[in-house]
């Protein structure tokens, strides 16, 4: 990185560096050393890495169970896999279709190794994702030593957490 | 139409919904939501369960690419779902107290105007060197990335965070009262209120629109709206064209990006316009 070859030059004598510029702790009052900011930059990219790496996790999980379920719904219903035929899709579109939607029922219908219940489940991977991507965010933040940011992203994740327990799933 | 052409075509409108809604930071609700009731007849409460999951999947799907590539700008997203997730949850116990006709008049007009004062601002794109916005300071939510269409590091500051707050938490609102536009807000809270660049601001609104949704797919979960042989189109298309669409917005130029957003948004603050007025 380009702001490593600076930092062995006089502070004083340093443009600011745009790479290495907004990576400063929040509130803090005074100027970071030189080697103080690489080092904060070091774990920033870090943080940026884990958060990242969280999101990719839980689409990729998503995605094969979603695409688990959706065989195991077509290799359950050979009917549903006619290309032309009397069976339409609105069937299953309809306001009075049955699928899970509680814990409850969504065990039940895995346990029984229905495809739409595996589906549900993928799509509840990814509705979880972005949850635990903001408690990656706290972690990564107190990581950081950045209190008012860590405070900031707790208090999203209690809101988020509050939500699901208010739906009452 | 059979439950497999169901499928596979709904998947493949679904990899387009995922690139556009990637590039313009919207989630792919704008397309999902009028392909489903309009193209396929479905029941608009599963149609806006869809639309969810399509939001998820866009912002998730992208985000992963825009956090790596220091596209989004981080420490401004989290900051600012302070506001979206607190709207968010006081939209949800707001639903009964306001007539959606109104909503939906209301919206559409503000949509209409921030689409012309986005378009406005097209030959000024220039970012902000200096700062003397206390909150943006303290917290520090200054950032720069690397843009490839220039091929340059730009570094950009940024102002007026209470306005973007208040923008952020009326967002939040919205998207749980109407079910839709949880990014068309918020993309103009970043670039036109907080001055962050067009393209950060539409990497930073993907990164937080999942977020926002989060929020509410609880309730829409509990509700039965979220159904599984539309979700599982849905998730995986989105997911895939959020993707493409990620590694586009990098070598793309911040105009096209600004057009591209402001088209989508006069489109949608029609359909909001329309839903107000004939429904």
């Amino acid at each position: 990185m380009t702001g490593a070859g600076r930092a062995s030059g006089t502070p004083a004598a340093n443009p600011p560096d745009p790479a290495l510029e907004g990576l400063g702790r929040s509130g803090a009052r005074r100027e970071l050393t030189p080697a103080e900011a690489r080092r904060m930059a070091e774990k920033v990219r870090q943080v940026e890495l884990a958060i990242s790496l969280v999101l990719r996790v839980g689409v990729v999980a998503s995605v094969l169970v979603v695409a688990v379920g959706l065989g195991l719904m077509f290799a359950h219903h050979g009917s549903y896999l006619a290309l032309r035929g009397p069976l339409s899709y609105r069937a299953l579109t309809s306001a009075s279709t049955s699928f899970p939607h509680s814990f409850a029922t969504l065990g039940h219908a895995l346990a029984r190794g229905e495809g739409r219940g595996v589906v549900v489940l993928g799509v509840l991977i990814l509705i979880l994702t972005p949850v635990l991507r903001v408690a990656v965010g706290v972690v990564s933040f107190a990581y950081e030593k950045d209190t008012p940011m860590t405070l900031v992203t707790l208090f999203v994740l209690v809101v988020l957490v509050g939500s699901f327990f208010l739906a009452g799933a | 139409m059979t439950p497999l052409d169901f499928v596979v075509s709904l998947a493949l409108i679904s990899v387009a919904a995922g690139v556009l809604g990637s590039l313009v930071g919207l989630g792919g609700g704008v397309v999902i939501v009028p392909v489903l009731t309009l193209l396929y007849h479905v029941d608009i409460r599963l149609a806006i369960g869809a639309s969810i999951v399509s939001v998820i999947a866009t912002s998730s799907g992208a985000a992963a690419a825009y956090v790596r590539d220091r596209m989004a700008n981080l420490r401004a997203g989290m900051f600012l779902e302070v506001a979206t997730t607190t709207g968010a949850l006081t939209g949800a116990y707001l639903t009964t107290l306001l007539p959606a006709r109104f909503l939906f008049v209301f919206f559409g007009l503000i949509l209409g105007y921030s689409s012309f004062a986005t378009f406005r601002r097209r030959h000024e794109d220039a970012p902000l060197t200096a700062s003397n916005d206390r909150i943006a300071n303290y917290f520090n939510l200054h950032g720069s990335y690397h843009d490839l269409a220039e091929g340059r590091e730009i570094p950009y500051k940024v102002v007026r965070t209470k306005l973007g707050l208040s923008i952020m938490y009326v967002a939040g609102l919205v998207s749980a009262l109407l079910g839709i536009g949880s990014g068309a807000l918020k993309v103009p809270a970043m670039d036109s209120a907080m001055r962050l660049p067009m393209k950060v601001s539409s990497a930073t609104s993907n990164f937080m629109i999942g977020v926002t949704a989060a929020a509410s797919a609880g309730v829409y979960f509990v509700r039965g709206q979220i159904d599984p042989i539309i979700a599982a189109p849905v998730a995986a298309g989105v997911l895939l064209g959020a993707t493409v669409g990620a590694r586009m917005l990098g070598r793309a130029t911040s105009k096209t990006i600004r057009i591209l957003f402001v088209v989508v948004l006069v489109v949608i603050s029609l359909e909001m316009l329309q839903k107000g007025i004939l429904a």
